[in-house]
This record gives C-alpha cells, structure tokens and sequence, in this order.
C-alpha cells in the first residue's frame, strides 16, 4: 500500500464525508472526522518523510500515464503543506468537539462534520494533484463546503458573509477557469509538468499571458491578498470558531501553494520575469501588511482583529513571492508554515473565551486574562510570535523574509516588515491591555479557566511555536528544499 | 394543481416513460452519449414532475427524505468503493482494468458501477435539493 | 472585417461574459447577482465548448467511416464544471432563503442598514 500513499491522503476523508452525514448523532460524526484526520496526518508524516529522502512520488490515476490521465505528484513543495492541512485538522478536531456543541445546533452536527470532511478532502486534493483542473474541481469542492460551514455561524451576518465569500469565491474560481481554458487552448494538455515543457514554445503568445493574468488574479481572490480580502474579514469573524481556526490556518495556505506552483513550476522562469508579476506582488504585500495592520489596531472584536492581522500576514508571504529568490520563496514557505501555527493557536484561544462567555467583543472580555490564566498565556505567547520576537517562530520566518530583502538591497521592504511588526505590536497589546489589566465586568467574575479539551489543543500549538522558534532546522531545511523544487535561482 | 384532470392523466402516462428513458441513458452511459449524470437528473425530474402536479407530501410519501439522504450517500460510496476495490486487486485508484478477465471486460464494468454511483448521488442530491426549497416555510 | 466574424464564438463570450460580470457587480438584489454570476459562469462553458469543435469534424463517438473527429476533453471537463455551477447555484439561493427570513429583505442596501443598526 506504501505507493498508494498520496492517494489515499485524498481518498479517505472523501469516504468519511458521506458517512458522517448519514451517521445519527453528533458525537459518532466527530468521532469519524477524528479518526480520518488522524490517520491523515499520519499519512502526509509519513509522505512528507519520503519525499526527502526517495525524492519525487508520482501516481497514476485510473492506470492512464500522464500527461493523458490524471498524475498525483508529490514533490516537497507539496508534501509540506499536505502535511501543514492534515496536521491542522488533526488539532483542531478535538478541539470542535465542545465548540462546535456550544455554537451549533446538534441535528445539525452530522452535516457539519461531514463538510468539513469534504472541506478537508478538496484542501488536500488540491496539495495533493499535479493536474491543474483536477485543482479546480478540488478547489470547488473545499470552497463550496467551506460556504456552507460558514454559514452555520450563530448571527445572522454569518449568512451574509458566506454569501459575500460565495459570489467571489465564485468569482475567484470561474477566473481561474478562464485562464486554464486559455492555456489549454493553446497547449493541448492539462498535466502541470507538461505545461512547463510546452509554455516555453507558446509563450509569447497574447493568449497565454491573458489566461496567466486570469489565474493569478483567481487565485489571489481567493488568498484574499490586498486588495482582494475584503471577503475574508467578514467570513473569519461571524464564522463557528472551529470553521474559523482551521479556515486560516489552512485554507490561504493552499491558494498561495498553488500561486507559488503556477508561477514557478508550471510558467518558465523568463516568462513570469518579463511580466510585472513580482513587482505587483511587492507593492500589494507592501500595501497589505501596512493598512491591514491599521485596520487591525482599530477593530474592537478580537476574532476581526486577528482576521486582519491574517491579511497582513498574507501581505508578508505576497513580499517573498515578490522577490522571485530562492531566499523569498523560503522566507514564504516557513511563513506559511509558522503563520499556521500562530494563527491557529491565537484563533484556538479567542474561541475558548467565546466559548465561556459568548463573545470575544473587547467590552466583554475585559479582565478575563487574570480568571483564565491559561488562555490568556496562549494569546501573549501567539501574539508575541505574531510580532515576531525573537525565540518563536514568527521571529524565523520575518529573519528570513528581511534577509531576503537585504539581499536584493530592497530597503523600503525591510523598513515595511519592521513598521508591520510595531504595528502587531500596537494591536496585540492592546488584546493584551484589556484582557489583564481592565477590571472584569461583575457579570463575568465567576467565569472559570476553560474546560481541557479546549485548552490542550491550544497549547499544542503554542508549544509547536515556540519549539519551531528555537528549533529551524525542520522548517527551513524544508523550505530551501522546496524553494530548490521550484527552480528558484538566487537574485 | 391537484384537481385538474388533463394534468394528472397527462403527467401519470409521462411519468413512467421519462422514468424509462433515464435508465436508457444511465445503461446506455458506457457505448453512447448519456452517463450517470444525465440519467439522475432526468429521473429526478420525473419525481420533481409528479411532486408538481399531486403535491409535495405525495412526493415524499414515494421517496422519503431519510432514504434519499442514505441514497445520495450511497452513491458516493460506491463510487469510491470501485476504487478502493481496483487497490486491493493490484491496480492503481479506480483503474478498471484489473476487475474484468479481460482489460476491455474490467473497463467495462468499472464504468459501469461508478456511473451507477454517480447516477444515485445526482438523482437523490437533486431531489433533496428540490424538497429543501419547495418545502421551506411549511409547518 | 473576417477577423471579427472569424472569431464570433469568441465575442458571443465575452458579451456574455461582461454581461454577467457587470450583473454581479451592479445589481444589489441577491437574487439577480445569482443570476449574473451563473451567466458569467455558462459564458466560460461557451468558450471551453467552442474552443472544441474541429472544422468538419464528427461528434466524438466512433463509428465506421469517419476519420475526423472534435475534441471530447473539453465536454468532460465542462460537464463537471456545469455540476460546480449547478452546487454554487443551489447554495447560494440557500443562502439568499435563509437571509431573507433573517432579515425580511434581500436588498444588500437595505441589510448593511439593518446590521449598522444593531
């Protein structure tokens, strides 16, 4: 079964959907969702693992050899962020169990488990495939499930942000189309790695560049890079905590996955140089990291806080795909990696006080910090990565990111990511300030540190920060292995 | 529009043929045009037709929503149960030729199935969705 | 003069295309941007499906006889891109069903006052 093993990564969250739904009770859905993102993180461990040491894995779909039948290629590139979404899921599962009890209805849990089980399945399928519209239909899968997971938000505006997400969502894929149809028009295949072979022939062609356009544009809709977020703030804040935690972690991950595999896989090199490409994506990061990072300082919900917190983070990836180096493309790759980290444990804990008082609003949550000492300790250690202080693992990824500025003697970018920071420092503290140093409110004095179920997962991955702080040889190893996948030549 | 005649006379003689020409191109899905797809969209269409015209509880009453929920599951599971069963005979994820004597034979019933579980999903998933809006805001 | 006519599936697209880009965009009835945004999608079906056909070309079944033959590929792929739509479709008047009983109205003008409100 050893060659199977990519497939299987794909295959089984996809059997696991329908039978949770068709499962009685809440508790038996979770219980299969568990057991499924276990054994899928075990998988993409163990898929990850061979990938650096036996190289490339490729599989054929149906028996068909590619480029004719549908290929699974798993290069390193790949293997990290399968292994980035299986891990997530596999943390955050345990973690729904109470929250999703609390926040949605019980004759309601066996779909929701099964959509996120397929929102699961579509998010690996995407990692998983070397076939660019096979990636559409994953990308359809994982969007359309996660609208409806979203949806399932308490307020009623959780409904109008899953239909703002839906429309560009939509948009965002049906671009995505238009630009693989034009491609295919004038290469005749469909299989990534043939595309790079025959591109080259083609690539001087108006038709090509269009539907080049046309892709980066679809998929930075739905990497929400500035100024194309204006779905996400909305669709984090009014979202099930759960939704939410393994949304940002997860799903920007894999879009800005495929943007790096388009651009540097499947497009020649002297191509994507001759277009303004890097440029644009130097001033959007530059453009997002700042104003988001304001947006954040005024926000008054923690979870929108954060959720522009996570535009400017994804502003920080844009810059290193910017600098087109092989040093960007790794600061991106361990940014993609800790921003996973750090969000998802910053998200984890904001829900934990959602789940004991209801809100995460910044009148409510006042002087909790002192009465849940835990959660609180997980919000200053996630914030403090977030800046990016020196011994967790945000200070790794924004030492790469400025190396790789430094090196191209890119000067107003070392000064934004350095702004960017004091901004997240702005913004933190003030998280920080009203949860320790406020008197609580008199309703809420008897709110008690949250359950262990809630807590545990949390603390997984704040120790998973700090451990990845302190410890870069996994991480950046990695990531220069995959940048080097890429074909990034250095300056 | 229960009560007029030439509907329900007209609808009850449609109804079986269109029944018949869904399973055509469901059987037919392998040599010809036609496939899972179609097939359960046209079946589909033939209960939506008779929930039309005699009301949507006589609807329900042929087709009850927990079974077209276990039948839209189905679907998919044998859809992906093909594919694990081509695994464990040797071949790779959904590769039908391993499952026949002969590759043409294997190919042949592979898609056999898998249009079939194709065939169930789309015919319950359209129902179900049919039910989800035309029932909304009843008691 | 032939360049515009040669290429008239083309232009039929992107009509159709704009048309329904600029329904999603202008309109503020939930509703009507569905419906834009399902002719923006079907215009990308035209383009995939035309984009297939081979001059003098036979429907892709073989039969005895015929040599030439349009491509299949884009039909496969366009026939599950039609399933996508058809989901998106089905949702999203999901959505527009639940609002409207959240919030009496399906004006996006008149949701975004109802929510400052509160």
């Amino acid at each position: 079964m050893q060659g199977h093993l990519s497939l299987l990564l794909v295959v089984i969250p996809l059997i696991a959907a329908p039978v949770a739904a068709i499962l009685p009770r809440g508790r038996l859905s979770w219980a299969l969702a568990l057991v499924v993102a276990a054994i899928c993180a075990i998988l993409a461990g163990v898929q990850l693992w061979a990938v650096v040491h036996d190289g490339v894995i490729s599989y054929e779909l149906g028996g068909w050899a590619p480029p004719w039948g549908i290929e699974y290629r798993i290069d390193a590139v790949n293997a990290i962020v399968a292994m980035i979404v299986a891990g997530i899921a596999a943390i955050t599962l345990p973690y729904a169990l109470l929250s999703a009890e609390k926040e949605i209805p019980e004759h309601q849990l066996p779909l929701f488990y099964s959509a996120f089980l397929l929102c699961f399945a579509g998010l690996l399928g995407i990692t998983q495939t070397g076939d660019i519209f096979n990636l559409f239909v994953f990308l359809e899968i994982s969007s359309l499930s996660s609208y409806a997971l979203i949806s399932l938000g308490q307020k009623r505006q959780a409904l109008t942000s899953a239909y703002q997400y839906l429309i560009m969502g939509t948009l965002g894929a049906t671009f995505f189309l238009i630009g693989v149809g034009l491609i295919y028009s004038q290469t005749g295949t469909l299989n990534m790695m043939d595309l790079a072979l025959r591109l080259p022939e083609v690539s001087g062609l108006k038709t090509v560049h269009t539907g080049f356009a046309f892709i980066m544009i679809g998929f930075a809709l739905k990497l929400a890079l500035f100024p194309l977020h204006l779905w996400l703030p909305n669709a984090y804040t009014y979202a099930p905590t759960v939704i939410t935690v393994f949304l940002a972690a997860t799903a920007t991950k894999v879009a800005l996955y495929v943007i790096l595999r388009v651009l540097f896989t499947v497009f020649p090199h002297d191509f994507v140089s001759a277009t303004p490409t890097g440029d644009l994506f130097l001033l959007s990061g530059m453009t997002g990291v700042i104003s988001a990072s304001i947006y954040a300082i005024y926000q008054v919900d923690v979870k929108r806080l954060l959720a522009y917190s996570s535009v400017a983070q994804i502003g920080y990836m844009a810059l290193g795909i910017g600098f087109a180096s092989s040093l960007g493309v790794t600061a991106t790759i361990i940014h993609l990696f800790n921003h996973a980290l750090m969000k998802g444990a910053l998200f984890m804990a904001v829900g934990t006080i959602i789940y004991r008082i209801g809100s995460c609003h910044m009148d409510n949550i006042q002087g909790l910090g002192r009465q849940m000492p835990w959660t609180f300790g997980a919000i200053v250690i996630g914030g403090l990565s977030l800046i990016g202080v020196p011994g967790t693992a945000g200070f790794i990824s924004k030492w790469y990111l400025v190396l790789a500025a430094l090196e191209q003697q890119a000067w107003i970018v070392v000064a934004v990511i350095l702004i960017g920071s004091l901004l997240a420092v702005v913004y933190i503290g003030k998280v920080i300030e009203v949860l320790y140093f406020r008197p609580a409110k008199e309703t809420h004095l008897a709110v008690k540190e949250a359950p262990m179920l809630l807590l545990a997962p949390t603390w997984v991955l704040v120790i998973a920060n700090i451990y990845f702080g302190l410890n870069t040889e996994l991480t950046v190893g990695i990531a220069q292995r995959a940048a080097q996948v890429l074909g990034v030549t250095s300056g | 529009m229960t009560n007029n005649l030439i509907l329900r006379v007209v609808s009850k003689s449609l109804i079986p043929l269109i029944i018949v020409f869904a399973l055509y191109v469901q059987f037919h899905g392998d040599y010809g045009p036609g496939g899972g797809f179609q097939a359960g969209v046209i079946m589909s269409a033939a209960i939506i037709l008779y929930a039309l015209v005699f009301g949507l509880d006589a609807a329900e009453q042929v087709i009850p929503s927990t079974i077209l929920r276990i039948l839209a599951s189905l679907g998919v599971l044998i859809y992906a149960g093909v594919g694990v069963v081509t695994l464990f005979l040797g071949g790779n994820y959904l590769d039908y030729s391993v499952l026949g004597e002969t590759r043409v034979a294997g190919q042949h019933l592979g898609i056999l199935l898998v249009e079939l579980g194709v065939g169930m999903t789309v015919f319950s998933v359209m129902l179900i969705i049919f039910f989800a809006f035309a029932g909304r805001g009843r008691p | 003069m032939d360049f515009i006519i040669g290429h008239y599936n083309y232009w039929i697209a992107i009509f159709l295309m704009m048309i329904g880009f600029y329904t999603v965009i202008s309109r503020g009835n939930l509703v009507k941007k569905i419906i834009g945004l399902n002719i923006f999608q079907v215009s990308v079906f035209l383009l995939y499906i035309s984009m297939s056909t081979v001059k003098g070309g036979a429907a892709p079944i073989i039969t005895a006889g015929v040599k030439l033959y349009s491509n299949p590929l884009p039909h496969v792929l366009i026939l599950t891109a039609i399933v996508v739509g058809v989901a998106t479709t089905a949702l999203g008047l999901a959505l527009v069903v639940r609002i409207k009983e959240a919030y009496g109205t399906i004006e996006e003008d008149e949701i975004h006052q109802q929510d400052h409100s509160l």
